[in-house]
């Protein structure tokens, strides 16, 4: 073989051997800039292959094509870890033969190697690859950072492509995925939009609600007791929680503090963490904005790591099972502290648990930052229209009207008393919220299956149901 | 006290409500878009009815486009469109 090097996407596509009823895979670096699943899709289409299985680690709504797709039943089933509102709403009503297989972002690579979720074809979108496969998400006018999602893909799939917009010469230095995985390369004009891949700089929230809840949270993580040398972190790239991250850098300058690590998706802040001395190092496996594509680019202790490695529950060990303190979001949280981020609060899908179960799972800190209500609906719940994370792996609620514990975790609830901070029990902050918004009325639920929450260790954690 | 000219108050901004008031010969009209139809929509236009009613107005026709906003910015948003129907604001 001299090169891998193929013409075009439907060559590679026609090479692979896939046919009707078989699954291809996707990774999201490019987030709402990519191109590569809508061209893919399009050649399959083209081909006239039909039934065809869509494991895509999320979707945004750049890909709402798919909607075609789905129509002409060239798509009968997806399973992702998130799905934006764009293809949320329309599948929340309906248009899916097949209920939508949701994971997480451990689940996902996990049931890929244990072989539950077999991939025939994967397409990997590669800011820079060489003719052999061997491919980066570092460089290139598309640079994305990290490439963590792909690696399973690439690992086990039967077929591998490797789809480009900066094609170098053999070898290409700093890989990511080795050419040992890859069976074809296809060089394209554009495999993004950078616009839609990183975005500039996430902003701190200004909103002073959103401040409120963000000095509590970085008070709750001082008062907790794991904020001593060593400590790792990880949080979204909300607001609210960047605004947290903010408060308790602050902290950990003050108080000398050198954490290990920060996690997950990485985003300018925590760069600027790293670079205060507040960690050793960053393991990334998602870049969030410019900044972290930089940083990953040229400082070695930031540290781009797979999903497996990330999150997998069948990984000898992953990093979330190190991890102390993560801050996470919520359309919805219930009495029993179940989380949901799959729907909004009218049912339709909006979202998915991406890492946050996975995290939840393996912090030792399990924070939930949301506001009391958003717009007229409050966020505690009696039961939350999907269960995303399971209650028991939630240790906190911070809300801008206090603060609520976990019962089962008696000893985070006798430090943060011990320290002065606002807790209340969680059934008092719904009531609370209601006595401003007046009690919501229940939504009719659906009749017919639309997804399926399937847990990182592969069992069935809820079900949502058609939007009437 | 009757509208005698198209008024207008609050903004489409999330967690605000837009209410617009005009003349009509008999009786309450009432139209309501809401983000929050299923959870609130009944308690929306009670409450626009009794503010409405509060306010002496019993000819008029109200659209409410609301963004998700609480009882009290309903409640003075609605007086403040009748008011401005009124000519008196």
């Amino acid at each position: 073989m001299d090169t891998k090097l193929v013409k075009s996407i439907r060559e590679a596509v026609q090479l692979s051997g896939l046919k009707s009823g078989m699954t291809v895979s996707f990774h999201h670096h490019l987030r709402n800039g990519d191109f590569v699943l809508n061209m893919v899709m399009e050649e399959i289409a083209a081909l006239g292959l039909k039934d065809i299985f869509v494991n895509a680690s999320s979707l945004f709504d750049v890909h709402t094509p798919m909607l075609q797709h789905i129509e002409n039943h060239v798509v009968t089933g997806i399973s992702a870890d998130y799905i934006s509102g764009g293809l949320g709403r329309p599948i929340s009503q309906g248009i899916l033969d097949k209920p939508v297989q949701f994971r997480t972002h451990g689940g996902r690579p996990s049931d890929i190697s244990l072989g539950r979720t077999p991939i025939d074809v994967a397409f990997i979108a590669a800011p820079t690859a060489d003719p052999m496969g061997n491919c980066s998400g570092k460089y290139g006018k598309s640079a994305c950072g990290s490439l963590g999602y792909a690696f399973a893909d690439a690992m086990y799939a039967k077929k591998v492509v490797v789809i480009t917009d900066n094609l170098v010469e053999y070898p290409l230095q700093d890989f990511s995925i080795s050419e040992d995985y890859v069976d074809f390369v296809v060089q394209v004009d554009a495999i993004g939009n950078p616009k839609g891949i990183v975005s500039g700089t996430t902003q701190i929230t200004r909103d002073p609600v959103g401040l409120v809840m963000a000095d509590l949270a970085a008070k709750v993580i001082d008062a907790s007791g794991l904020l001593k040398d060593g400590f790792s972190f990880q949080t979204g790239a909300g607001g609210a929680s960047l605004a947290a991250a903010s408060f308790l850098k602050d902290i950990m300058l003050k108080k000398g503090i050198q954490g290990s690590f920060g996690l997950g998706g990485i985003t300018g802040y925590l760069v600027d963490m790293l670079h205060a001395g507040c960690f050793r190092s960053l393991l990334d496996v998602q870049c969030f904005d410019l900044k972290a594509v930089e940083s990953i680019r040229t400082d070695p202790r930031h540290q781009e790591i797979s999903a497996m490695h990330y999150a997998s529950p069948s990984s000898r060990s992953a990093a979330v099972d190190s991890l102390d303190v993560v801050i996470l979001g919520a359309t919805e949280i219930d009495t029993d502290f179940n989380v949901n981020v799959h729907t909004d609060s009218n049912g339709y899908i909006m979202g998915g648990s991406g890492g946050h179960s996975d995290t939840a799972a393996g912090a030792k800190l399990a924070m939930i930052i949301a506001p009391m209500f958003r717009a007229r609906l409050p966020i505690v719940t009696d039961r939350v229209t999907c269960i995303s994370t399971p209650g028991r792996d939630i240790d906190v609620l911070v809300t801008q009207g206090g603060i609520a514990v976990n019962p089962k975790n008696t000893e985070l609830m006798q430090r943060l008393a011990a320290a002065g901070l606002p807790v209340v029990d969680i059934r008092e902050l719904k009531e609370k919220a209601e006595r401003i918004t007046g009690k919501p009325s229940r939504l009719p639920k659906g009749d017919r299956a639309v997804a399926e929450v399937i847990y990182r260790d592969g069992t069935l954690l809820d079900t949502i149901y058609n939007v009437k | 006290m009757e509208i005698t000219k198209c008024a207008a108050a609050g903004t489409m901004e999330s967690s605000d409500v837009y209410v617009e008031i005009e003349p009509r010969e008999t009786g309450l009209e009432v139209e309501l878009q809401s983000v929050v139809q299923a959870q609130f929509g009944q308690a929306i236009e009670e409450t626009v009815r009794q503010v409405l009613k509060d306010c002496g107005v019993e000819n008029a026709k109200v659209r409410v486009v609301d963004r998700g906003a609480l009882e009290c910015v309903i409640r003075a948003r609605v007086e403040t469109a009748a008011m401005r129907g009124k000519g008196e604001a």
